[in-house]
């Protein structure tokens, strides 16, 4: 699966961006160790200037390096924790909604449309202002804007499903309908919700840096997010503080888009050939 | 016309619930913020002794159950009422409807933009699928699609504003310029430049993509083949598929109004436009939950009304839809 994913061109960038990104955020503390957000040389420093701070420093003088270093961590941790929470919620309630059915499955779907309704980003700001900025938080902020896709979804495939053979055969050796909602339906409904995962992991990398930008995020760690916001005050004479992290972003939402796509590409390869 | 009608009110009597769904979780987000309407009164007006503060409770409805105080919120929000905000010392309504407009042309901008541009760039790609402006096109609107839009909006204001000094940076229009007439026009137009374009480009990507792979997906279906068959020119053949294609991007337009509006609150933070997005900043970084809420509670409305005028714009523009009962 990997070797047919590294033989399409998307797939190929995608895995070698998110390679890159994944070794820059775990040598982080072999590289930097200790606190990223402490002072490490004189503020301001251009970069490759001196070659122990390579991208230079911020306005408190703090390493423009190692912050985008542990930026990394942050980034793809809430990306993955995130999009994780909300396929899990979102195949919860697809599930339950089309295996029931009837009144649970109307209320269900009354909840998503309401959760569709209501622009993300402004849930997840409204949320994290309601109970405070710190890591677990902003995941489940992100998760609450993007799990009613996945839910749809999870939703229509069951539906399709619990009218197959395998099913009715299940129901007749008397395995429970909880039992058979989850080891027999469920598997079956995940790979077209899975699918899904790159869009989120994307979105989500995407809304934690709006979050962060806007203040709201984790402020005891780094974000790239937070520290496009703190290069704004000296935009006119230091714009690498801002554009730095700004490449980093780019960079990672990139390479998730990229495998997503070369995954499907290569799933598509091999249904041509079977 | 009876159809569409018939349309529009269907999808309206199933956005009854939906909103009251909205205004129940705003209410519970409401309740789970520390502190209530008073501890934020006797904040902004500098202190009070424990008598007035419960007497304060009690005048405010405060003491009662969280139930009864859910049907007080539901009864002024039915007359109109989102309640007062501390941050400006005014109705909720009477701020959001002053900052509402500036957001609309914002987004109808940003909205234009994208749809024309990305679909017309996405005709050039799906014209020829597999052609060099096919895979430059495809590369393009995929690193578009990634940029998020405050840095981009970052990086085109050091470009546009601070070195090449064309456009204006922050705002809606010039501060005390007396203008008038056309000048005012034409001066909140160059100030909007860079907000709708920050606001729209990663629509852009996103039409490209969609009208792209729509063609791509119509030169493979059988009245295509039939047309080209017949010895069809080219380009007649192109008029059709972009017909075809076209219609589900109108969908699309009103699935993008949630999101824009998300994406509003932080372009407008961004060039300090005083408009609703940035609002929903100011009542965070106040610690005004209520205005939040009105926020997020009046956002809800305008997309149900926006995805109301896409629905029946598509029953017109197709007249499958909607003409027997059973579908949508």
């Amino acid at each position: 699966m990997i070797l047919n994913l590294v033989r399409t061109p998307e797939g190929f960038v995608g895995t070698i961006l998110l390679g890159l990104l994944t070794v820059w955020a775990l040598v982080a503390p072999w590289a930097y160790p200790g606190d990223p957000l402490s002072i490490a040389g004189p503020a301001l420093l251009p970069p490759w200037t001196d070659w122990s701070l390579p991208l230079g420093t911020d306005r408190l003088g703090r390493n423009i390096a190692a912050g985008l270093m542990y930026g990394a961590r942050t980034s793809m941790i809430v990306g993955l924790a995130a999009a994780g929470t909300a396929i899990l919620l979102g195949l919860l309630v697809g599930v339950a909604a089309g295996f029931i059915g009837g009144v649970v499955d109307e209320t269900l779907m009354r909840i998503t449309d309401a959760f569709q309704t209501v622009p993300g980003f402004l849930l997840a700001l409204a949320f994290v202002s309601v109970v405070g900025p710190s890591l677990p938080v902003v995941v489940l902020a992100i998760a609450l804007g993007t799990w009613p896709p996945p839910a749809r979804i999870a939703r229509a495939e069951v539906l399709s499903l619990r009218e197959r053979d395998f099913v009715a055969a299940a129901r007749s050796i008397g395995m429970r309908p909880v039992e058979i909602a989850f080891r027999e339906v469920l598997p079956n409904a995940l790979p077209p919700v899975l699918a899904l995962s790159s869009v989120i992991v994307a979105a989500a990398i995407l809304i934690e840096a709006a979050l962060s930008f806007l203040g709201l995020g984790d402020p005891n760690r780094v974000t790239w997010g937070g520290m496009i916001s703190e290069g704004r005050t000296v935009l006119r004479t230091a714009p690498w503080l801002s554009i730095f992290p700004g490449i980093a972003l780019v960079t990672a939402v990139l390479g998730v888009y990229l495998t997503g796509e070369g995954v499907v590409e290569a799933h598509a390869r091999r249904e041509m050939l079977l | 016309m009876n159809r569409t009608l018939t349309l529009v009110r269907r999808r309206l009597l199933t956005a009854l619930p939906v909103l009251l769904i909205v205004v129940c979780a705003t209410f519970l987000l409401l309740e789970a913020a520390p502190g209530d309407a008073v501890d934020a009164y006797i904040l902004s007006s500098g202190g009070g002794d424990a008598e007035l503060i419960a007497k304060l409770r009690i005048e405010w409805g405060l003491d009662q159950s969280a139930v009864s105080r859910l049907g007080v919120y539901v009864w002024s929000l039915l007359h109109g009422d989102l309640g007062w905000s501390v941050l400006f010392g005014r109705p909720i309504s009477s701020v959001i409807l002053e900052r509402l407009p500036t957001t609309l042309l914002l987004m109808t901008g940003a909205i234009a933009l994208s749809f024309f541009l990305g679909t017309s760039l996405g005709i050039v790609a799906g014209a020829r699928p597999g052609s060099i402006q096919d895979r430059l096109l495809s590369i393009g609107s995929l690193i578009l699609y990634a940029i998020p839009g405050f840095w981009l909006g970052l990086v085109l204001a050091i470009i546009f504003a601070v070195h090449l000094r064309w456009l204006p940076s922050a705002g809606i229009e010039s501060i005390a310029s007396g203008k008038h007439g056309m000048a005012r026009v034409l001066d909140i137009a160059r100030h909007l430049v860079l907000p709708v374009v920050s606001l729209g480009m990663i629509y852009l990507a996103l039409y490209i993509r969609m009208m792209r792979t729509g063609m791509a997906e119509a030169w493979r279906q059988d009245f295509v083949r039939g047309l080209r068959a017949r010895g069809l020119p080219r380009a007649i053949i192109v008029r059709r598929i972009v017909r075809n294609a076209l219609l589900p991007l109108v969908t699309m337009l009103g699935v993008q109004c949630a999101a824009m509006l998300g994406g509003s609150v932080v372009i407008e933070s961004v060039f300090a436009v005083p408009g609703f997005g940035r609002l929903a900043h100011e009542a965070v970084s106040a610690r005004d939950t209520p205005l939040l809420l009105g926020v997020i509670l009046s956002s809800a409305v305008l997309v149900i009304l926006v995805n109301l005028v896409v629905d029946a714009v598509y029953a017109w523009l197709d007249p499958r839809i909607g003409s027997t009962g059973a579908s949508a």
